[in-house]
């Protein structure tokens, strides 16, 4: 990697300062997308601005109707949790399948879903439960948040805060993996509740996106029949050596399947 | 008295020696080693897979901090190339192509990774900045990155001098024979497949160290090998011109090889060459990007086969053309593999009185490709154990009864086959019988209903294979195009006090030898194994060596320590003679007693070394004191490990994802040694078989770019994508060696694949599917039965 200056803040709002000081620094939480990326010298910031030392960035709890997740909650916290074992438990496997037992260790939700990288898993489940993402500076719908390949409403020295899920009545969660990266080839996360009927596919495009065929079908039978016979749009989607666009439209289809299956 | 209790000897499920270093992060690699006052090396490589280079600027590298030097080949004048170590003559018994390899591009780039610069720096991260301000003016040149771009016509050339980038067209077998069989079949069966190129990924990337002491003229190369002895030789008399006496090649604990580390690369040259001129130490370690783009790469072939079969489903005939490829340069044994490690081998073990096989070596913009565990002999297993399977079904035999049918029967051993190999020993019956009984061959109907049930596909396939190995005797290997020789050299030095320290030519990089050969030593010699230190690995210390592949080490290296044991007892007996005033023939050895026959008079192994090292009253007139001797053993045959693998697996039919759900391997290893050590082995070559036949694929775009140039990209096999794999054995001894030993290294790598894939293709079968490429991934799968029906 190149040299770079290291900052830990203790406060959200000295975060917040050193990043807009800096257009070249960047934020890094848990480190397992970045650093990667900094080894192999494709990313040069001229500071790390390290996340970790923000107590008003952690914690999980249960607030009214919803469950708020902290941005710096490491996967492992998430899967682990009992209160989001009880109140989504599909949130609780999906990041209990994420990458290996190091990177759930290291990895946080709030650097999972600024990277949005199309084959990860957490945008799934916000864009699927409807979530709403509080950073420094606002609050953002999910349906706002992801704009397209890497890329997020979040400004260069803006920092997500916390992630607010609303407890659905039922939700699944099923994807298929890349066999060498083990990252989503495709997903998908469906869940019924105050946010109405949800599936949200990741992996198969560049960016996560709404199945809004697949939510009318569920809307009116919720059961993994009614998105059986639904195909997706092969158009647009990815396509590498590991699955054409076609195979990972295929995939939509049975992952919406599993993910209703398992959502009971 | 050395009695050994417990039993520690041949046959002992006795727990790796080495073991508490290794999980205990004790070890000590190549990368562990830092010199005092060492520099970092950083290789700059062609992003291209094909380019003139018009010219180098150095000048702003040079300046940067911490460089100490900038080479390029125009540094490097007066070295030689990278040598070959086995050549191929072609039909017409003319030479192959030996393009010369550089140590650093000249003029030509000829693969995505091929060393163009070296910047060495006081840091690696200084080396690496410095050689990112190297400009290299790039003529980017059409790339061949396949064999069937390279063939085509008017390809461009990857070396000027080798037109059509044919390396060589070699061929083996009675053509004649063949064609009148084919002639006179019944049934006729031909089939396609291409071998797909694997990258070996051993855990620990390459590394090396050079070091040069002004004062003595002495260099010294540390370096991540399975052989330092070849390596000195090749690097020392081929590359830098460096007398033995002066070069020491240290190969400490390694990570991992697999083959890929047999090869001498040219970073080892460059550290050492460096280190000479810079006056400093000089490590270079590769990272994983670099190790898929600078590790040699195995497979890639591209075959049709034809077999005749005659009424009842006896082999008449079999014809094989292969295309072989080698990369943009010839590794260190790429050129044998293809041809005497492969297509001596497709008799199989069957009968099949005629086959003739013709391979052409083809020369792609391609990283170098060579042996990879197995080399030559998963390919021809895989050729021929998928040919038995569509043989079976397009002529309405079955696949075990045809298999059967055709086998080489024990009472026909040694058995000659057409392809030059004779079989010292096996019992393909019985390993298959074996097998069959282990995987439950006969109730796997009802398992396939059962999982039709839960909506997948279950299908169960066989894989009956031999390979050849501890490659052998080295006048043979000469005559064959070998230019070095293929003995081992053991030295048993027993010391006053009846200790042992065996010095070996072989190489462990992960096969547990420090415990096989103590073992061996224990057996023989009666000495406890935590008595017993094997030392290898360094060229300052071992006479000499010819390293470890080709599961070739206990096969021909300890049988090398088994004749330097057989001295030992010699001498020991001649000292115990005197000592115990009775005649030599009177003296019996068994397991560290030396006792005069019928009495009850006898001295242990560690008085008569004390007697040997303290003379006082020693035959000293007839014998030298001390007691230490070496042999070197060439061996008179290749050994033939054989057996029976029977791989099940299930498919999700809607993502086409395959499970391995149960591996049975029933191997003829010859005598087992460890019984634990032989079925680690067998584990781990069918872990990485499993990987060909179902995860790994080496992917270049036509410009040949490297698709599949990271972990992100190129499937390695987890513990996740394995079953449990059940290992037996099932022995019958090798006839020629003094241990009986033949090999387990790679007979998992070379078994397995067939089996899986043969599985694979049987889960389908409802569905017409008469073959699926390696790896047999989901997306290819879901493809092929897409728009099949049932
Ligand atoms: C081997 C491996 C396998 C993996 N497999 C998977 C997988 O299967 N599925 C999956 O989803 N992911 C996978 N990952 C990615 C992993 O989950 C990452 O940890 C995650 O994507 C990023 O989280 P992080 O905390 O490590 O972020 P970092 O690496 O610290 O940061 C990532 C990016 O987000 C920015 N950032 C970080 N935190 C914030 C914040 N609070 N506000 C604003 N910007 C921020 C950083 O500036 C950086 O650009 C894998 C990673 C590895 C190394």
């Amino acid at each position: 990697m190149y040299d770079f200056a290291y900052h830990k803040p203790a406060t959200l709002a000295d975060a917040v300062k050193l990043l807009a000081a800096d257009p070249d620094a960047k934020a890094i939480s848990g480190g397992h997308t970045l650093i990667p990326a900094l080894k192999l010298r494709l990313n040069r910031p001229s500071a790390l601005v390290d996340l970790s030392g923000i107590a008003e960035m952690k914690g999980i709890r249960r607030e009214g109707d919803a469950l708020v997740i902290g941005a710096l909650a490491r996967h492992v916290e998430v899967a682990e949790n009992a209160e989001v074992k009880a109140a989504i438990p599909a949130l609780a496997y999906l990041a209990a399948h994420i990458g290996d037992v190091q990177v759930r260790n290291r990895g946080t939700i709030g650097g999972s879903l600024a990277n949005n990288d199309p084959a990860a898993d957490y945008p799934a489940a916000v864009l699927g439960l409807g979530a709403t993402l509080h950073t420094s500076k606002r609050k953002i719908a999910a349906d706002d948040f992801f704009l397209g390949m890497f890329t997020t409403a979040l400004e260069p020295d803006e920092i997500l805060v916390a992630v607010s899920f609303p407890i659905p009545e039922r939700a699944g969660y099923a994807k298929m993996k890349n066999p060498a990266s083990r990252y989503v080839m495709a997903g998908a996360f469906v869940s019924k509740g105050p946010m109405g009927v949800r599936v949200a596919i990741n992996g198969a495009g560049p960016c996560v996106f709404r199945q809004a065929a697949m939510e009318a079908a569920l809307a009116a039978n919720w059961s993994p029949e009614a998105v059986a016979a639904i195909k997706q749009d092969p158009e647009g989607l990815n396509s590498d050596i590991h699955g054409s666009a076609e195979y990972r439209a295929h995939l939509v289809t049975v992952m919406a399947k599993r993910a209703v299956a398992a959502a009971g | 008295m050395n009695v050994v209790t417990p039993f520690e000897g041949i046959g002992a499920r006795v727990k790796r020696k080495e073991d508490l270093r290794f999980l205990s992060g004790r070890g000590q690699y190549t990368d562990d080693i830092n010199r005092p006052g060492q520099t970092y090396a950083f290789i700059l490589r062609s992003p291209h897979a094909h380019a003139r280079i018009a010219g180098i600027d150095t000048s702003r590298a040079a300046a940067m901090p911490g460089v100490v030097g900038v080479f390029t080949s125009a540094d490097l004048a007066g070295i030689g190339g990278l040598p070959c170590g086995w050549q191929i003559h072609n039909k017409d018994g003319t030479p192959m192509a030996e393009p010369k390899h550089p140590v650093l591009a000249e003029g030509k780039v000829r693969h995505v990774g091929d060393p163009v610069a070296v910047v060495v720096a006081e840091t690696r991260a200084q080396a690496r900045d410095a050689a990112e301000a190297i400009t290299v003016d790039y003529e980017v040149l059409p790339a061949v990155a396949s064999m069937a771009a390279a063939l085509a016509p008017g390809a461009p050339l990857v070396h000027e001098g080798v037109p059509g980038n044919i390396c060589y067209d070699w061929h083996i077998g009675d053509a004649a024979a063949v064609e009148a069989a084919f002639a006179r079949a019944a049934h006729r069966v031909t089939f396609e497949t291409t071998n797909n190129r694997l990258v070996p990924n051993a855990m620990e990337p390459r590394c090396a160290v050079g070091e040069y002491d002004a004062a003595t003229g002495e260099h010294t190369l540390y370096t991540t090998s399975q052989n330092p002895h070849v390596i000195r030789l090749l690097m020392g008399a081929f590359v830098l011109n460096i007398p033995e006496a002066k070069l020491r090649v240290v190969a400490p604990d390694v990570g991992g090889g697999f083959g890929s580390k047999i090869y001498h690369y040219a970073e080892e040259a460059i550290v050492t060459w460096a280190a000479a001129r810079l006056g400093r130490p000089v490590k270079w370690t590769a990272d994983r990007t670099e190790a898929f783009m600078s590790d040699a790469h195995g497979r890639d072939h591209v075959t049709r086969a034809e077999l005749a079969l005659d009424a009842e489903g006896r082999f008449l005939a079999l014809k094989v053309s292969t295309r072989a490829n080698m990369g943009a340069y010839l590794s260190t044994f790429a050129p044998c593999v293809p041809t005497y490690l492969y297509a001596t081998l497709l008799a199989g073990v069957y009968t099949t009185p005629a086959i003739y096989a013709e391979v052409k070596a083809v020369f792609t913009n391609t990283v170098p490709v060579d042996a990879y565990r197995g080399a030559g002999r998963p390919e021809a297993t895989f050729l021929l154990e998928r040919l038995v399977d569509v043989a079976a079904r397009q002529c309405g035999f079955d696949r075990v009864e045809l298999r059967r049918k055709n086998f080489i029967r024990p009472e026909q051993f040694p058995y000659q086959t057409p392809v030059a190999l004779q079989y010292d020993s096996g019992n393909y019956h019985a390993t298959l019988d074996q097998a069959l009984a282990a995987a439950d061959w006969a109730g796997f109907e009802a398992r396939r209903a059962e999982a039709k049930a839960r909506g997948r596909l279950r299908g169960i396939g066989p894989s009956t294979y031999i390979e050849a190995c501890g490659i052998a005797p080295s006048a043979v290997v000469g005559s064959l195009g070998a230019r070095a020789g293929l003995y081992e050299v053991g030295t048993i030095r027993v010391h006053p006090t009846g200790s042992v320290t065996v010095l070996t030519g072989a190489h462990s990089h992960g096969q547990g030898h420090e415990t096989t050969f103590a073992q061996l030593v224990a057996d023989k010699l009666g000495v406890p194994i935590a008595k017993v230190e094997v030392v290898h690995g360094d060229t300052a210390k071992v006479p000499f060596g010819m390293g470890t592949y080709g599961s070739r080490s206990l096969a021909v290296g300890g049988s090398a320590m088994d004749r330097a044991m057989d001295k030992i007892i010699a001498k020991g007996k001649k000292i115990a003679a005197h000592l115990m005033e009775a005649s030599v023939e009177d003296i019996e050895f068994e397991r560290g007693i030396f006792r005069v026959a019928g009495t009850d008079k006898a001295k242990s192994l560690a008085e008569i070394s004390l007697a040997a090292y303290v003379p006082h009253n020693y035959p000293i007139e007839e014998l030298e004191p001390g007691l230490e001797e070496t042999a070197f053993y060439d061996p008179k045959n290749f050994t033939y490990p054989g057996g029976c693998h029977v791989a099940e697996v299930e498919i999700e039919p809607e993502t086409g994802r395959v499970h391995l759900v149960n591996f049975t391997a029933v191997d003829d290893v010859g005598r087992v040694i460890n019984p634990m050590i032989v079925e680690g082995q067998v584990q781990g070559g069918v872990a990485q078989g499993v990987g060909q036949a179902l995860l790994e694929g080496c992917v270049y775009d036509e410009e040949g770019q490297l698709l599949s140039g990271s972990m992100l990209d190129y499937a390695m096999p987890r513990a996740d994508d394995l079953a449990p794999v059940s290992v037996a054995t099932h022995t019958t001894l090798c006839t020629h060696n003094p241990l009986g030993v033949k090999g387990c290294g790679e007979v998992g790598a070379i078994g397995a694949p067939p089996a899986v894939i043969n599985a694979v293709v049987d889960a389908l079968r409802d569905w017409g599917v008469t073959h699926i490429e390696m790896p047999a991934t989901p997306q290819k799968i879901w493809s092929i039965i897409q728009g099949r029906t049932r």
